[in-house]
C-alpha cells in the first residue's frame, strides 16, 4: 500500500507551490512532484492591445523582477518596429537598457542572497525557523543584513534613474529608451556618500563572495552534496562566448559540458525548444526538441550561465569565474547549491558592468530611439535573475498584438526543480515514517536555490509556511503537519 | 476695455470681467475650479459637470455660466467636493480605466482629478463594460474603454474647412466616438497628434507613439492639477 505526502506553502494564493511525495509502505519514494501555479493569463490580457503597451503591461507579471519582463518585451518590440535585435539599437538605447538590467540583476540577486539564502547558510537547514530568517541575520550578523539592504537599494536607484520608477517603470520603448542620464545622476552613483557609491558596491560584492567561500570550505556537505543531479544547462551567451545577461545567442551544454545547442539565433527558438503539458501541473515543461522530453530538459539561471559561458568580460568576476571553474574541474557544475555561488559572481559582474556604463559618455547623450521597417513577429530573450526569459509576439497590420507566448524562468526550471525536490526527498525521507522539521526545511531550501517566484520561495519575515499531509494509497489522510 | 464687476468666490472678493465664464474669472483670481470637458478658447459644453458650483445657492456649471455683478459663488465646500468626487468615481466605474499601462498616465485629467480629490476606492460598483479597441484608422487607435464622452475631440479637431473630423456613433450607453468616414482623408498627422493631446484621457492614441515621455517628467508628475492656477507648492495635492 502506497502513501502520499503533500507539502503546501499556504501564505500566498498566487504563485504558490505544492509538493506531493508518494511513498510505499516501506518508506521508499515512489514519485515526487512540485506544482507551481503559472501566469498564463497575461498572454491573453495583451491580445488586442497596441504593441507598444506590451513592455509596460507585461511587467505587471511580477513585483520582484518586473524589469526583466519590461526589457524582454521591449526587445521583442524592437524587432517589430524594425530596430533589429539587441545590438541594433543606438549606443545610448542599448547602454541605458543594459544599465537598467544590471541594476535589476544586482538588486534581485542581493535580495535573494542576503534575505533568502543567507539564513539557510548561517543557521543551517535544521535551525529553528524563528531565527532562520532575515531578522535572525540582522540580529546576529548585522553587517551582512545592512549590506543586503543597501545593495538592494543601490540597484533600485539605478532602476529608477533608467526606467523612471523603482518598480514598473516605462524606460524601455520599442526601438530604444525614453531617457538618458544627467551628469548629476551619474555622479550620485559614482561618487555618492558612503556606502551608496559604485566602488563600495563592488567591494561589498567581493566581501559577499569571500563570506560564501569561507562558508563553503567549512560546509562542503551542504554546498556540494545537497541536491546534486546531472542536467543540461541553457542560457544566452555573447557571440564570442562571454557571459552576457542582456543579449546574445542561445547555447546549451550537457552535464559534461558538451555543447548541444550551438549558439543559435533566438528569433527561431521554437525550432529548438518545445513545451510539454502534463496533466498534473499548471506549468509547462520545456525541453530541447532534438533530445526529446526525457533527455532534453535543462536548467536556466545563474548556475546554467556559469556552465554555458566561456569567460566573463569584467576582470574581478572573471577571476571568480576561473576559481569556480577550477573547483569543478572545468566541467559544468550540477550542484544545486552552487547556484548561490554563481549568483554572487553575477552580483560582482553586474556591479562592475554598472561602473563601466556609468563612466560611458553614451549614457548621457545621443539618439534614444531607432526604427526601421515594421515586422509582424518578434521574439525577445533576456537573462533574467532567475534565468532565460522568452517573450514572443505577433502583431497585426493595425498594430494590435495578436499572439503572445511567454516562457518564464521558473517554467524553464520546472523539471530541474522537480528533480531537486526528488533528490532531497530520496536523501532525507527514504525509510522514514514521520516528517521532521529538517525534512520540510530541506525541501524548502532545494526549491529556494532555484529562486522561483518569491511568493513561494520567501521566508523574509519568517519561515515558509508549509503543510504536509500524509495519505495512504487509498487517499485517506493519516497524518498532517503544519509549520 | 472690459467692464469689471465684483463677485465673491468662497468668501473671497474677486474682480471679474463682464461676460466672462465663472471658471475663467476664478482662474484670474488664482482660484481653481476643476474642469474636464472644458477647453480654453472653445465654446463650453457643460458635459462633465465636474465644475459644478453653487451660484447664489443654486447648482450651476461654472464653465457655461457667465459672471454677473454681486454673484456669490461657492466652490470648495465639503458638499461640492463630495459631489465632484462622486462624478470622478462614476467616470471610473463606468469605463475600464487601468492607469498602470495607460499611455496618458501622468498627463490624464481624470487621473489627476482623482489624485486631487483623493479618490481611493469608488463607492459605486465597477461596471466593467465590454468594449473593443478600434485600431482600424491608419493614424490612431481609439480605446473606447477609456472614453469619457467629453466631446473635446469633436469640438476641437476640424479639417481645413472647419468641418468636424470626429463624431458620435450609436446612442445611449452604447454611444462611441468615431472618425467620420467622410472626413477621414482630411485627418492629417498633425490633427491626429492634436486629438491625442486634447483628449483628457487615453482614449485617442497616435499609432506607434508610446511612452516617449518618461514617468516622473509628465505634466501632472511635475505639477498636480490646479496647482499652477492656485500658485501653490507641489506638495498641495488634495483638497480634503
Ligand atoms: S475620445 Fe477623448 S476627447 Fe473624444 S469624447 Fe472621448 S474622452 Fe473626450
Amino acid at each position: 500500500m502506497g502513501q502520499k505526502i503533500t507539502i503546501e506553502p499556504v501564505t500566498r494564493v498566487e504563485g504558490h507551490g505544492k509538493v506531493t511525495i508518494h511513498i510505499d509502505n516501506n518508506g521508499n519514494i515512489l514519485q515526487t512532484r512540485l506544482h507551481i501555479v503559472e501566469f498564463r493569463g497575461f498572454e491573453r490580457f495583451v491580445q488586442g492591445r497596441p504593441y507598444w503597451e506590451a513592455p509596460v503591461l507585461v511587467q505587471r507579471l511580477c513585483g520582484i523582477c518586473p524589469v526583466s519582463h519590461h526589457l524582454a518585451a521591449a526587445k521583442a518590440m524592437d524587432v517589430i518596429v524594425g530596430a533589429g535585435t539587441g545590438d541594433g539599437l543606438t549606443p545610448t538605447g542599448e547602454k541605458m537598457r543594459r544599465l537598467m538590467h544590471y541594476g535589476q540583476m544586482f538588486q534581485s540577486h542581493s535580495l535573494h542572497f542576503f534575505h533568502l539564502a543567507s539564513p539557510d547558510l548561517l543557521f543551517g537547514v535544521n535551525a529553528d525557523p524563528s531565527i532562520r530568517n532575515v531578522i535572525g541575520v540582522a540580529l546576529e550578523h548585522q553587517d551582512l543584513a545592512v549590506q543586503g539592504v543597501m545593495m538592494r537599494k543601490f540597484g533600485q536607484e539605478i532602476i529608477q534613474a533608467t526606467a523612471g520608477k523603482k518598480i514598473h517603470g516605462t524606460g524601455a520603448i520599442p526601438g530604444g529608451i525614453n531617457k538618458s542620464l544627467t551628469q548629476k545622476e551619474v555622479d550620485t552613483f559614482l561618487k555618492g556618500n558612503d556606502p551608496m557609491n559604485i566602488d563600495k558596491m563592488i567591494s561589498w560584492s567581493q566581501d559577499a563572495l569571500t563570506f560564501f567561500k569561507d562558508y563553503h570550505s567549512n560546509h562542503k556537505e551542504i554546498i556540494d552534496d545537497f541536491a546534486e543531479f546531472p542536467s543540461n544547462h541553457l542560457s544566452l551567451v555573447r557571440k564570442d562566448g562571454a557571459l552576457d545577461l542582456y543579449h546574445g545567442v542561445l547555447r546549451a551544454v550537457d552535464s559534461e559540458g558538451k555543447i548541444i545547442l550551438h549558439d543559435v539565433d533566438y528569433q527561431e527558438y521554437y525550432k529548438y525548444i518545445e513545451e510539454e503539458v502534463r496533466s498534473w501541473s499548471y506549468m509547462k515543461f520545456p525541453y530541447l526538441k532534438e533530445f526529446g522530453k526525457d533527455n532534453g530538459w535543462y536548467t536556466v539561471g545563474p548556475l546554467a550561465r556559469m556552465n554555458t559561458a566561456d569567460f566573463i568580460d569584467t576582470p574581478l568576476a572573471q577571476k571568480e569565474f576561473e576559481s569556480f571553474k577550477a573547483y569543478n574541474y572545468g566541467k559544468p557544475s550540477n550542484k544545486s547549491m552552487h547556484m548561490h555561488w554563481a549568483r554572487l559572481i553575477e552580483i560582482l559582474h553586474s556591479a562592475e558592468k554598472m561602473k563601466e556604463l556609468l563612466l560611458d559618455p553614451d549614457i548621457q547623450k545621443g539618439e534614444l530611439v531607432i526604427k526601421g521597417n515594421k515586422k509582424s513577429e518578434g521574439v525577445g530573450l533576456i537573462e533574467a535573475p532567475r534565468g532565460t526569459l522568452f517573450h514572443h509576439y505577433k502583431v497585426n497590420s493595425n498594430d494590435q498584438i495578436e499572439m503572445a507566448n511567454l516562457i518564464v524562468s521558473t517554467t524553464n526550471n520546472n523539471q530541474p526543480m522537480n528533480n531537486a525536490v526528488n533528490q532531497v526527498a530520496q536523501n532525507v525521507m527514504t525509510g522514514q515514517s514521520i516528517i521532521t522539521e529538517g525534512m520540510m526545511n530541506a525541501v524548502e531550501v532545494a526549491i529556494r536555490a532555484y529562486d522561483p517566484c518569491l511568493s513561494c520561495a520567501t521566508h523574509a519575515l519568517g519561515q515558509m509556511p508549509l503543510e504536509i499531509s500524509l495519505y495512504n494509497s487509498n487517499n485517506e489522510l493519516i497524518d498532517r503537519k503544519i509549520k | 476695455m472690459y467692464q469689471t464687476i465684483k463677485i465673491i468666490i468662497d468668501g473671497k472678493e474677486c474682480i471679474a470681467k463682464k461676460g466672462q465664464y465663472i471658471v475663467e474669472a476664478a482662474k484670474e483670481n488664482n482660484i481653481y475650479i476643476p474642469t474636464l470637458c472644458n477647453i480654453e478658447g472653445v465654446k463650453p459644453k457643460g458635459a462633465c459637470r465636474i465644475c459644478t458650483v453653487k451660484v447664489n445657492g443654486r447648482l450651476m456649471t461654472a464653465c457655461t455660466t457667465p459672471v454677473a455683478e454681486g454673484m456669490s459663488i461657492e466652490s470648495e465646500s465639503a458638499e461640492l467636493t463630495d459631489l465632484r468626487r462622486s462624478i470622478i468615481e462614476l467616470l471610473f466605474v463606468e469605463g475600464n480605466h487601468f492607469c498602470p499601462a495607460c499611455e496618458k498616465s501622468g498627463e490624464c485629467i481624470l487621473q489627476a482629478l482623482a489624485y486631487r480629490y483623493s479618490v481611493m476606492a469608488p463607492r459605486f460598483p465597477f461596471m466593467f463594460p465590454i468594449r473593443e479597441l478600434d485600431a482600424s484608422n491608419p493614424k490612431i487607435i481609439k480605446d473606447h474603454n477609456r472614453c469619457v464622452l467629453c466631446k473635446r475631440c469633436i469640438r476641437v479637431i476640424k479639417d481645413d474647412e472647419g468641418k468636424n473630423i470626429f463624431a458620435f456613433k450609436k446612442r445611449g450607453h452604447k454611444v462611441e466616438i468615431i472618425v467620420d468616414p467622410e472626413s477621414a482623408d482630411k485627418f492629417t498627422d498633425e490633427l491626429a497628434e492634436k486629438a491625442m493631446e486634447i483628449c483628457p484621457v487615453g482614449a485617442i492614441l497616435v499609432k506607434g507613439k508610446g511612452f516617449k515621455k518618461p514617468i516622473g517628467q509628465r505634466k501632472y508628475d511635475l505639477m498636480p492639477i490646479g496647482s499652477d492656477i492656485e500658485k501653490v507648492s507641489k506638495s498641495k495635492k488634495a483638497v480634503l
